[in-house]
């Protein structure tokens, strides 16, 4: 921040690709751009008209040229279509060893969680070299979380989950911005990343910030996922026998089978449906009888809900892969 | 072109001519007219009116923004200013600029005809689009709108203050307008060509406006049918939008780009017509590769109904749906380049000469270039992540929107303006004009590019400093861009007044427009003209004129 310049910072493993594909781009339109330029401007001295009664040679056009401007064009296009989809895909796909945080966007601020349960508003402290994962929503309307120096935007839209991750690269701090508009203190919705070395993160995950420790408890979301849990009674049909809802460990990354014949996948937008919206898609062998939380969970909570119903099933896979350890072992 | 005879335009000889203008002098005999030259003024008075208003409110952003903080309007206002300045420029002067104001005026008479296929209807189009400016207008004046002109779900069904169902009336009142239209266009080109002026003897113009009519008619209604769900889920509450209502506000998004994304199109190909017109005449030369570009503009229209999920890569809309909007959007651009070449083409061994009109197609050439190339930028799915609602965009449209559609507006007004009014207007301060606007465009314009790659989003109203060189840039180059545009405005209307008698061919252009007299009597031609020539047959220059 502070100083203007004509380039951004560039502090995440994608700025530089991002960088890259601008100057490609940016080369062949100044290129094809003087070209066109320079011919119209030739053009427009050397045919200027000398008399008033001058008629001119009138020609008709030409095939092959048309195909040559045609095609010529097309091929460049599509080498930048590949290239910017290529990059696309991978800013699409979040490592799976990346941490992973969640974000909430709100009229007119940001409200962050880290893995281990930290809260900040407006401010996101991230270790150098870590792949980090946000799994963004909204408790309102649009808005749009954009880290111009990690060149990665993603909207945070309401009743669903978006996920966007980059891997920072330099220390420091950076903007956030809210990118789309969303009301009355828009441009009031920024706030800072700050990027630090992983021992400085480890230490300030200790210490923290003072003033944004008294926000809520600083305990990991699936921790108080569990407690919700029970405070919402999910358990009561969730974790008996499995007659009346289906059993949640093991159930989250998998595919479900619906009672519609269709299967779909059990990610953070299917359980959160599941919950504001039993009756949506209702799993195969059970009758639709959960109430709707519609109204009764924040956005916060809901994001903890699932944090714990994701853990149950991290736990299951881990179990099974320590028990084919032990039977290979 | 054709093979009437060219009356030796009576210029002293008969003052007393009949013409569209002096058929009635009563405000009655315009309001009720039904020729659609009168009705072409109509629009042309509206749409320059609405155009003040819209530029009002872009001074005020302007002006709002050369200091990061937030000090001259209050971040209400603010938002109010952007919102009207889009809804206005937009609805009410973008879209009917070329086609309601030049197209109601030429189109009839390019292709040989007395009126368009329903004149009625086109006088009731002029009252919807008026009824729907009245609605827009008095959004702003009844507390104002400031969900921007893209009308955002759940914002504006659910959370925004103001007069939003007012403002989304007026939108949807003028879509009517719009349609009909089109739709008169369409039968008018289809069923009003003069004997022998068959398809690919119509002038570009006319094929551009024919694409244009196909947008209008086949996407106006999706826009109509989405602000009409917009307005009913914030007055009723139905669960369209707002999630949490069992709503789906990207759906909102996905059919509002449906139409507006191709209302892009709406703005440009007109212009593009225009802008085909000027070039043949002022280079004496028929447009190289005709059939070419005469395709082109369906090619546009086709495809340009196929790209809009490049407005939704980072809205959650999934990667691979992404991947598809990519790569048709990089499509569009081929027909784009090929206009550009032919015209470019054109102009070779042709014999040009630089009238103000011209000066106008040269800077249209230049704005649309750099606004066409810059939406590679934006199509390049991985590089948008990052311009996306940065000003990279604002630029990037304003280009095509403004620079390329007004370029080529004020062009086709200033290159038609002696066969509408009878009158030249002077020519040194047109090519004043011209140069200025181009000038301040760019000043405008170019620095919103660097702003936006350096991360500066839209629709700030406080931003952080390192991005006020920019914008300071952009708010000096507005005060050279609006004196262009408040010079034709001038010099224009002084010339209805005391500029010189124009003749019937004062550029020696081809086409049935020059062979009717300046202004054209209301029946257009005495007889229906036979057309035995291509377009732009300027092999021989059969009216020759001076002054």
């Amino acid at each position: 921040m502070g100083k203007f310049s004509f380039w951004p910072e560039s502090a995440s493993s994608f700025a530089w690709e991002v960088d890259a594909l601008y100057i490609f781009i940016g080369l062949v339109c100044l290129v094809f751009g003087l070209g066109v330029f320079l011919t119209v401007v030739g053009f427009a001295i050397k045919y200027k008209r000398k008399s008033d009664d001058e008629i001119p040679e009138q020609i008709e056009g030409n095939l092959p040229l048309e195909i040559f401007w045609s095609v010529v064009p097309l091929g460049i296009v599509l080498a930048m279509f590949a290239w910017g989809a290529v990059l696309f895909f991978k800013m699409s796909t979040p490592p799976a060893e990346a941490l992973n945080f969640s974000v909430v966007g709100k009229q007119w601020m940001w409200k962050v969680q880290h893995p281990e349960g930290k809260r900040e508003i407006n401010e996101l402290h991230i270790p150098i070299g870590q792949p980090i994962k946000l799994t963004i929503t909204a408790e309102d309307v649009l808005h749009s979380f954009y880290i111009p120096a990690f060149r990665t935007k993603i909207d945070a839209v309401p009743g669903r989950y978006t996920t966007s991750w980059f891997e920072p690269t330099k220390a420091g701090e950076y903007h956030i911005f809210c990118a789309e508009y969303c009301g009355l203190d828009h441009s009031r919705m920024i706030g800072k990343v700050v990027v630090m070395e992983p021992t400085q993160y480890t230490q300030w995950l200790k210490n923290g910030n003072v003033a944004v420790a008294s926000v809520a408890g600083n305990e990991p979301p699936e921790a108080v996922g569990a407690r919700l849990f029970e405070e919402q009674r999910c358990v009561t049909c969730h974790q008996t026998n499995g007659t009346l809802g289906p059993m949640l460990a093991g159930v989250f990354g998998h595919e479900v089978k619906l009672q519609s014949g269709e299967t779909i996948m059990a990610d953070e937008t299917y359980v959160r449906e599941s919950i504001m919206n039993p009756t949506a898609k209702i799993v195969a062998g059970f009758q639709p009888l959960m109430p709707t939380y519609q109204g009764q969970l924040s956005e916060d909570q809901l994001i903890q809900l699932i944090a714990y119903i994701k853990s149950l099933s991290q736990t299951g896979i881990q179990t099974q892969a320590e028990h084919r350890a032990e039977n290979e072992g | 072109m054709a093979a009437v005879e060219v009356h030796d335009t009576p210029e002293l000889q008969e003052p007393e001519r009949r013409t569209y203008l002096n058929a009635g002098h009563t405000l009655s005999s315009w309001l009720l007219t039904v020729d659609h030259k009168r009705i072409g003024i109509m629009y042309l008075i509206a749409v320059t009116s609405f155009f003040l208003v819209g530029a009002l409110f872009a001074a005020l952003v302007r002006l709002e923004l050369t200091t990061p903080a937030g000090d001259l309007l209050s971040a209400d206002l603010y938002n109010k200013a952007f919102t009207m300045h889009g809804v206005v420029m937009v609805f009410f002067v973008l879209i009917p600029s070329v086609p309601a104001t030049l197209g109601n005026f030429l189109i009839p008479i390019m292709i040989g005809a007395r009126d368009v296929a329903f004149p009625r209807l086109n006088l009731f189009s002029w009252y919807l689009f008026m009824a729907g400016g009245l609605f827009a207008l008095s959004a702003a004046v009844t507390g104002g709108v400031d969900t921007g002109w893209t009308f955002y779900t759940p914002y504006s069904s659910t959370y925004a203050n103001g007069s939003v169902l007012l403002a989304g009336m007026g939108a949807f009142v003028a879509g009517f307008s719009s349609i009909l239209t089109g739709l008169n266009f369409i039968v008018t080109i289809h069923t009003m060509r003069a004997p022998g002026m068959h398809w690919f003897r119509l002038p570009l113009f006319i094929w551009a406006h024919y694409a244009t009519a196909l947008i209008q008619v086949l996407g106006t209604p999706v826009i109509a049918i989405t602000l009409l769900l917009m307005m009913l889920e914030r007055g009723l509450h139905i669960g369209i939008f707002d999630p949490t209502l069992g709503g789906d506000p990207v759906l909102f998004q996905h059919l509002f780009w449906f139409y507006s994304h191709p209302a892009v199109y709406i703005m440009i190909l007109p212009a593009m017509g225009v802008i085909s017109e000027m070039i043949a005449c002022f280079s004496r030369r028929r447009i190289f590769g005709y059939s070419f570009v005469a395709f082109s503009s369906l090619a546009i229209a086709i495809i340009g109904f196929f790209v809009w999920g490049h407005h939704l890569y980072v809205s959650s809309q999934s990667v691979y749906v992404g991947l598809v909007f990519s790569f048709i959007t990089f499509l569009v651009a081929i027909p784009s380049a090929i206009k550009t070449f032919n015209w470019a083409a054109t102009m070779y061994k042709g014999s040009i000469s630089y009238d103000s009109p011209m000066i106008f197609v040269l800077g249209f050439m230049g704005l649309f270039l750099i606004g066409g190339l810059t939406g590679l930028f934006l199509a390049a799915v991985g590089l948008d992540v990052h311009l996306h609602d940065t000003y990279f965009v604002v630029a990037h449209f304003h280009y095509i929107m403004v620079g390329g559609a007004i370029m080529g507006f004020l062009g086709g007004l200033h290159f038609w303006w002696p066969k509408m009014t009878g009158r030249m207007y002077p020519e040194l301060p047109a090519k004043i004009a011209a140069w200025l606007v181009f000038a301040g465009f760019n000043l405008t314009f170019f620095p919103q590019f660097l702003a936006g790659y350096i991360g500066m989003p839209r629709r700030y109203h406080e931003y952080p400093p390192e991005f006020q060189i920019f914008n300071v840039m952009s708010s000096g180059g507005a005060v050279v861009l609006g004196i262009g545009y408040l010079m034709p405005m001038i010099y224009l209307i002084w010339s209805i007044f005391y500029g010189k008698k124009a003749s019937a061919n004062p550029w020696t252009g081809k086409g049935l427009e020059w062979t009717i007299p300046s202004p054209p009597p209301t029946e257009n031609f005495e007889r229906t003209p036979i057309v035995m020539e291509e377009a732009y047959e300027y092999s021989h220059l059969e009216v020759k004129k001076v002054g």
